[in-house]
């Protein structure tokens, strides 16, 4: 038994359970989701440690051989997205302390947010395709509750959206699911991508991988299926949002990096193209939306779509070089568009708008959020020696190296539409004069008390977390060669799942 | 029997599409439905059709694959509980927004 690549999952559950346990105490679900999602970083960690030592982890539930019973198992990269989900799970919960109001901590905020944790780290450590489906629904039905709870009107109109679009994204992966079955006869993974080369009618691959393409694409909100998130991630409490820009579009991602790696490499040129088109798409469309957008909320959802762009970028492009690129991506991605949404709210706290009309002068009075923001903007716009820089800077030269002139200018030009997008927001937030009727008393007045401490420290881990990884990021990015290469030559992965039966 | 249960799947799936288009959150929780259906047909279809094989080792000589029976018996529980969400959302969003088109206004009211 292999306790370190399931206590991701188990961690989050226990604690989401107990938090239901103690559901009259805010004061003790407050605690258990500090030291819930501390002890799932570390576990994260301890996963991270063992997988750079033997190269996968796997465990077989129940001790069913490999096809038969549901595989949990770890390479490099579910191992690195177990610690990012720990990561953004601590930095949420210790900022929620100080942002979620008492009367969402009654309706159980806190035991929801330990679910939508276990639904992540499931879905990046399962190795059997039902499975995911099923860690999907988890995680949905967690982010549904979230989404709404509070019951605002703004709230109720994004939430149908989301929900409607996701749930018929799972009924497509479900008869995707279903097909593969019929084809194959497993659901393995692994397995599934040693049997599938041998499967005579290679048109019929084609489709499933398109079918994967649109319901991963839905989750991962990938061009033309994003419409349901720039409606819906502005609505929630900014700790909601921050944690869904993080995580879970992520989780679409991760999984279009399995599928197209794993199991679906055997027709590239075909199936590879059409994720470039999207990437390049998705890239543009979400930027142009941005630069329409005067609310501070919206700005950064329709970046989020964006940015997922570049990420599909580098799955598309399909050299090593590309996917050290595109997984820098994600991890620079989560963490910086975290940190906006952290302080967009923060701003929120201290004018009580989101609107950059009614905004202004925050730089006068608050210079030391200024400066937080403009890191973490920086860094998304890819400015060195910030993480985005070195993110944007690998998938371009990937880009380059294989002659696809086209989209790497396209990936160009919408960073310099980014550092637009976010100057407007330094221009109209921090810089310009007050418009009249701006309440300046709270802006102006010290803080003090312990919520706004609890904001910062989120605030603070994750700016520590940009600077590490631009200023320190080789080590990431050596982890990150291991990854590639892994991801490259399925076979390691294939041979450690199935090992068991040989 | 293959040829009958094509034809219901695709029924159920083509009144699931056009439900789903409409613009009242009931008619699109309908439609949700009528697709979830559709899919958990298909799914266990994908097992093959055929009868007098139970799914038991030993006492047919024939049996069943009993894998997507599991499956479809998840997926029904999963869309069960996903359904139940959506219709209380639906009824919480009509009582806060005071009409049941998914944009949260109703385009024809706006018109003089």
């Amino acid at each position: 038994m292999r306790l370190e690549v399931i206590l991701p999952i188990f961690i989050p559950l226990i604690a989401g359970t107990l938090s239901v346990v103690v559901w009259r105490s805010t004061f003790y679900q407050r605690w258990i989701a500090v030291l819930g999602t501390a002890a799932l970083l570390a576990s994260g960690l301890w996963l991270l440690s063992a997988v750079r030592a033997e190269g996968h982890v796997v465990m077989q539930m129940g001790n069913w051989q490999a096809p038969f019973g549901i595989t949990i198992v770890a390479d490099t990269l579910s191992a690195v997205m177990a610690v990012l989900t720990g990561l953004m799970g601590l930095v949420v919960a210790i900022y929620s302390l100080g942002s979620i109001p008492a009367s969402h901590e009654r309706f159980g905020y806190y035991p929801l947010m330990h679910l939508l944790l276990a639904g992540v780290a499931g879905s990046f450590l399962t190795g059997d395709l039902f499975n995911l489906y099923v860690w999907f629904e988890v995680m949905l039905l967690a982010s549904f509750a979230l989404l709404t709870l509070g019951g605002e009107r703004a709230q109720m109109e994004g939430a149908i959206k989301y929900v409607t679009l996701n749930l018929f994204s799972s009924a497509i992966f479900l008869s995707s699911i279903g097909l593969m079955y019929g084809m194959v006869g497993t659901l393995n993974m692994a397995d599934i991508a040693d049997k599938l080369s041998e499967v005579e009618h290679t048109g019929m691959v084609n489709v499933l991988a398109v079918m994967f393409m649109v319901a991963f694409g839905i989750k991962a909100a990938a061009f033309p299926l994003f419409f349901w998130l720039p409606a819906s991630y502005h609505t929630p409490r900014v700790a909601v949002s921050a944690l869904f820009a993080g995580l879970l579009t992520k989780v679409g991602i991760y999984a279009l990096y399995r599928m197209f790696t794993l199991i679906f490499n055997g027709d590239v040129a075909y199936t590879h193209t059409i994720l470039l088109w999207s990437a390049g798409f998705t890239m543009v469309t979400g930027v142009l939306g941005a630069a329409a957008q005067f609310e501070f909320r919206r700005i950064l959802a329709f970046h989020s779509v964006s940015q997922i762009g570049y990420m599909i970028l580098g799955l598309a492009l399909y050299t090593p070089l590309a996917l050290i690129g595109g997984l820098f991506y994600v991890i620079h991605h989560s963490l910086v568009k975290t940190c906006l949404f952290l302080i967009s709210g923060l701003v929120y706290r201290l004018t009580g708008t989101y609107e950059l009309k009614e905004l202004g002068e925050v730089y006068r009075h608050r210079p030391g959020i200024a400066i937080l923001f403009l890191i973490a903007a920086l860094s998304l716009a890819g400015i060195p020696p910030l993480s985005g820089f070195f993110a944007k800077f690998i998938i371009v030269r990937a880009g380059l190296e294989i002659g696809a002139y086209t989209l790497t200018g396209i990936a160009l030009a919408v960073g310099l539409l980014t550092l637009f997008s976010m100057i407007k927001i330094w221009a109209e937030v921090f810089w310009k004069a007050a418009p009249e009727g701006m309440d300046m008393e709270r802006l102006k007045a010290p803080v003090n008390d312990s919520h706004g401490r609890f904001m910062l420290t989120g605030i603070g881990i994750l700016i520590a977390g940009i600077l590490l990884l631009g200023f320190w990021g080789q080590p990431v990015i050596e982890l990150f060669e291991v990854m590639a290469e892994q991801l490259m030559n399925p076979e390691g992965y294939i041979e450690a799942v199935l090992g068991g039966e040989q | 029997m293959e040829l009958l249960y094509s034809i219901t799947l695709g029924i159920l799936t083509a009144c699931g599409v056009y439900l789903l288009l409409r613009a009242r959150t009931f008619s699109v929780i309908l439609g949700l439905t009528l697709l979830s259906h559709a899919v958990n047909l298909f799914l266990f279809s994908m097992g093959r059709l055929r009868t007098d094989s139970p799914a038991l080792i030993g006492v047919v000589s024939e049996h069943a694959d009993p894998l997507p029976q599991a499956l479809v018996l998840t997926a029904i529980v999963i869309g069960f509980a996903m359904t139940a969400f959506t219709v209380v959302l639906a009824l919480k969003a009509a009582v806060e927004l005071r009409n049941d088109h998914v944009d949260g206004e109703n385009p024809d009211e706006d018109r003089p």
